[in-house]
């Protein structure tokens, strides 16, 4: 009877510490107090961009909390969150003089489109969201981003940089933008590589599109196509089974 | 209590026979201890999830043959490159293309990259612990194992330890490497690769000998305070010195400076500076903005990163001295990147009034200094041998320090016993590495290294390309690396190599291996081109590329020059394949040129990038053929239409495989296009 009850006070302040354990368990609370709130929350720069799984972006994310009136807001209080194995350097923090915070984002592990969001609290306690997606890119889409910077962003893209002018809007037909999933999901693998490697006659299409099997390797006309399947929007699907996910 | 256990020891071994029977007993338990372990491995858990996994995919039963056929533990051993691999014992999915979908560890499959598993293992790129088998030895560091498994956004390292030439898929450890090199960081840090060269700094700090000349002491210690203040591109870190710190090296530097040797003539004429504004027109038709950035009022800097960023020269620079610059900027510099443009005395004063007025009223409000002291300046001479300044300029009366910082030849496999981390830093390499380059000075504040303002992104490319410099990547046998190309230092020589040294050709243009990127290879420019034209060119550069920003400027050469660059090119630079007088310049029957439009226009379409017809083409991607029959030779055009990347690697233009007949009529329509010379210098 003696032993039972000894067990039984063991037990309780074992319970004790198991609960207190639990319940105490530090709270990542942040230490930022915000001292101003906003209403919305827009994206400055760093979204929509392309970079390599698991590496920093080559720009950081920036947002920028505005007041109801559009004025940028200081000190507002901002988190970022996203997918597991995106990293946020800061994760959270105060919106500086001119309203806006930066962060340097790391993406995950998986090629693939990545959702990220960005909170803040408003005045009446509701927070705003901001999403924003960005790209994953293995090594081979990679291989493919870069090919397409050197050879097709050209006539593929229409937007120009100051070391690469656009010429897409000379053209008497118009390429597609590699982004255009609606088009280019209904074309087979092959048929891309046909397309790549012999020119735009080889499906019937425009002699614009020059061949390039004699200038890129297999390796590479497959590392483009790799990167086109990435960036369609909306997203390709592999024909074939579709497996059960786990 | 007494009384129990010698009871039980006699049950136990009361008499020999029964003895035998319980140690026996005890000792089968004891052997069973290892296959138990064994059998409730972590390993044997992750093969059992697989199978799991993968029993309901369309493709279960190759997917689980697979697994089968290799069961156990499993190991990729590469004696030649010291690779023990047991990594795809648990990572059991790596090869299956059909687990594209799998997002959980151990079971994805991997990326496509160039090489297989078998080939080169998984340490050697994701290091970490090869033999181990379970996941904490495997992926963290152990007593026995420093090296933890390298964090997927430096992975890219892994391949700059074999290969030393830049890769299109490593666009991280290649932007590293040129850091390493164009922020001079090399210029204190000796790295010695694996073929026994050093890296060598592509950056070109200024000399400061004679500094007086060019800068106020007010500017240098503005600088000094804070570089980024005056140019937000400026590559020169922060010392973070003390207000009486920077105060005593400016005065150390005025007082060393000596007058620049050579014609410092003031520019005849000068009494009324012109109107400033006047020389943006001259400044933008000399193509000054492809090597030098200017900060608009956005805030975005437009223009080359070659030069100094030139947003508040009026800052910085005396305008005596800009017109000494302008006339010859080899006077001040012998060795600098910017060409003799050989501007007119009106010229010089249009430019240094535009420049001068490129200033920030507010930039040196703030900075009043006293007289210097002799105290002071000998203090600053202390401080500038300290702080190594002489590691990358050069300075009157100092001597630049040998090996002023720790060699990085090893970096990437530094003993960690070697290293202090800071309190709350992962104990591992890349996080010291990049931690050193975010904020050197928090590491202790007596070290001496400054702050360097990079993007977290650059912080990585540093880390990643310092993270290629491991004891495998020296120890490599020299078979399984792929060897840099030789650095050249190609220098043509004569009176024509003099004046591309004074034109600074080697700035934009590469000959040889050696050179810039900016512009054309020049290696068989004399195979390429005719003469008149090249000669005409050099006077006065046309358009070639309509949308290209950057351009050649006018140099303002004198007819003889002109003529002297025009033989040399025209000798030397020829290609060995074939003879640029092979085919005619003219003469190619019309049926011929004909057939060559039909080509041009339909089979071969090539108006998708050049332009033949002003009025019809719109292909802005080449370069504008309206004249090249008077540009290009005959031979040329047939041999870059066979194959362009042969005749200028890297050029983008594809190769179209085109047949004899085709190539000789397009080579014969090309031809027929002489233009006149009016029309190209309109554009």
């Amino acid at each position: 009877m003696k032993v039972t009850i000894r067990w039984r006070i063991f037990f309780a302040i074992a319970l004790l510490f198991i609960s207190v354990g639990c319940t105490s368990k530090p709270e990542p609370a942040s230490a930022l107090k915000p001292t101003g709130f906003g209403a919305t929350l827009v994206e400055s720069s760093g979204g929509k961009q392309l970079g390599a799984t698991g590496m920093v972006l080559a720009d950081p994310l920036v947002v920028q909390v505005n007041d109801e009136q559009g004025t940028a807001v200081a000190g507002a209080l901002v988190e970022f969150t996203g997918p597991s194995g995106v990293i946020f350097d800061p994760a959270s923090g105060l919106t500086d003089s001119s309203g806006q915070l930066s962060t340097a984002v790391a993406l995950g592990g998986i090629a693939g489109r990545y959702q990220l969001s960005a909170h803040t609290a408003t005045k009446s306690h509701k927070p705003a969201e901001l999403k924003i997606q960005e790209l994953a890119l293995e090594y081979q889409q990679q291989v493919g981003f870069q090919l397409d910077n050197k050879y097709c962003a050209r006539c593929h893209n229409p937007e120009s940089t100051p070391e690469r002018v656009s010429n897409y809007d000379n053209l008497e037909v118009k390429p597609h933008l590699f982004t255009e999933g609606d088009t280019l999901n209904k074309m087979t693998d092959a048929e891309l590589i046909a397309i790549i490697s012999h020119g735009g006659p080889a499906l019937n299409k425009s002699a614009l599109m020059p061949p390039y099997g004699y200038t890129l390797s297999k390796t590479e006309i497959e590392a483009l196509i790799s990167y086109i399947r990435l960036v369609s929007d909306p997203p390709y699907q592999a024909p074939g089974t579709v497996y059960a996910r786990k | 209590m007494k009384n129990a256990w010698q009871r039980m020891w006699r049950t136990c071994f009361g008499d020999p026979v029964r003895a035998f029977g319980v140690v026996s007993l005890l000792l089968l338990m004891l052997l069973l201890i290892a296959p138990a372990k064994n059998h409730f491995s972590e390993w044997r858990r992750y093969q059992k999830q697989y199978l799991a996994l993968t029993a309901n995919r369309g493709d279960a039963v190759t997917l689980q043959r697979h697994l089968h056929e290799h069961d156990g533990i499993q190991q990729i051993w590469l004696p030649q490159i010291g690779v023990v691999d047991r990594c795809t014992t648990c990572h059991v999915g790596l090869k299956e293309a059909s687990l594209a979908d799998v997002t959980i560890q151990p079971f994805r499959r991997h990326p496509v990259i160039p090489h297989t598993l078998d080939q080169y293992g998984c340490v050697m790129c994701h290091r970490g612990q090869g033999p181990a088998t379970t996941v904490e030895e495997a992926h963290r560091s152990t007593l026995a194992w420093e090296q933890p498994i390298l964090p997927a956004r430096y992975v890219q390292s892994s391949c700059g330890q074999c290969h030393r030439v830049p890769l299109t898929g490593t666009p991280q450890l290649n932007l590293g490497r040129k850091m390493l090199a164009r922020y001079g960081c090399v210029h204190c840090h000796t790295i010695k690769l694996p073929d026994g060269s050093s890296i060598k700094p592509t950056d070109d700090p200024p000399s400061l000998e004679h500094l007086a000349d060019k800068t106020t002491r007010e500017w240098i210690y503005a600088w000094l305070k804070n570089p980024q203040g005056y140019a937000v591109t400026a590559t020169m870190p922060n010392f973070k010195l003390s207000d009486p710190d920077a105060r005593d090296i400016s005065a150390f530097l005025i007082a060393s400076s000596t007058p620049i040797p050579g014609d410092t003539a003031p520019v005849g004429g000068s009494e009324k500076m012109p109107d400033p504004v006047a020389g943006a027109s001259l400044y933008g038709e000399s193509f000054c903005a492809s090597c030098h950035a200017v900060q608009n009022a956005a805030g975005n800097i437009v223009g080359g990163d070659v030069g100094p960023e030139l947003t508040r020269v009026g800052n910085k620079v005396k305008p005596e001295w800009l017109q000494v610059w302008l006339r010859n900027p080899r006077v001040y510099d012998p060795g600098t990147a910017m060409p003799h443009y050989r501007f007119s005395d009106p010229q010089v004063l249009l430019l240094t009034a535009f420049l001068g007025n490129k200033a920030d009223s507010d930039l040196l409000t703030d900075v009043h200094l006293d007289a210097a002291t002799p105290e002071q300046i000998a203090h600053g001479k202390l401080l500038v041998t300290e702080y190594g300044c002489a590691s990358c300029h050069e300075i009157n009366g100092i001597k630049k320090p040998d090996n002023f910082a720790p060699d990085l030849t090893r970096i990437g496999s530094k003993p960690l016993t070697q290293i202090i981390f800071l309190p709350g830093m992962a104990h591992a390499i890349p996080d010291y590495i990049a931690g050193k380059i975010r904020q050197p000075r928090s590491f202790g504040a007596a070290l001496k290294m400054p702050q360097f303002s990079l993007a977290p992104a650059q912080i990585d490319a540093l880390t990643t390309a310092l993270l290629a410099f491991t004891d495998r990547a020296h120890d490599l046998p020299m078979a399984l690396t792929v060897p840099a190309r030789p650095a050249s230092d190609y220098l043509p020589a004569g009176k024509a190599g003099q004046l591309m040294a004074d034109l600074a050709c080697f700035s934009c243009h590469a000959i040889n291996g050696h050179g810039g990127d900016m512009a054309p290879d020049l290696t068989w420019e004399g195979s390429s081109v005719q003469r008149p034209w090249l000669q005409a060119f050099l006077k006065n550069p046309g358009t070639l590329r309509p949308a290209l920003i950057r351009r050649m400027p006018k140099f303002n050469l004198s007819d003889d020059d002109a003529k002297e660059l025009t033989d040399y090119i025209m000798t030397v630079y020829q290609t060995p394949t074939f003879d640029r007088d092979a085919m005619p310049l003219s003469g190619y029957p019309p049926a011929q040129v004909e057939q060559g439009r039909q080509l041009f226009y339909s089979k071969y379409a090539c108006q998708s990038c050049h332009i033949v017809d002003t009025k019809a083409d719109k292909g802005y991607i080449g370069p504008t053929l309206t004249q090249v029959g008077s540009r290009l030779n005959a031979a040329w055009i047939y041999h870059w239409l066979k194959d362009p990347q042969t005749m200028r690697p890297g050029t983008i233009e594809p190769n179209r495989n085109m047949n004899d007949e085709d190539d000789r009529a397009v080579t014969a329509f090309l031809m027929a296009q002489k233009g006149s010379s009016k029309q190209e210098a309109k554009k």
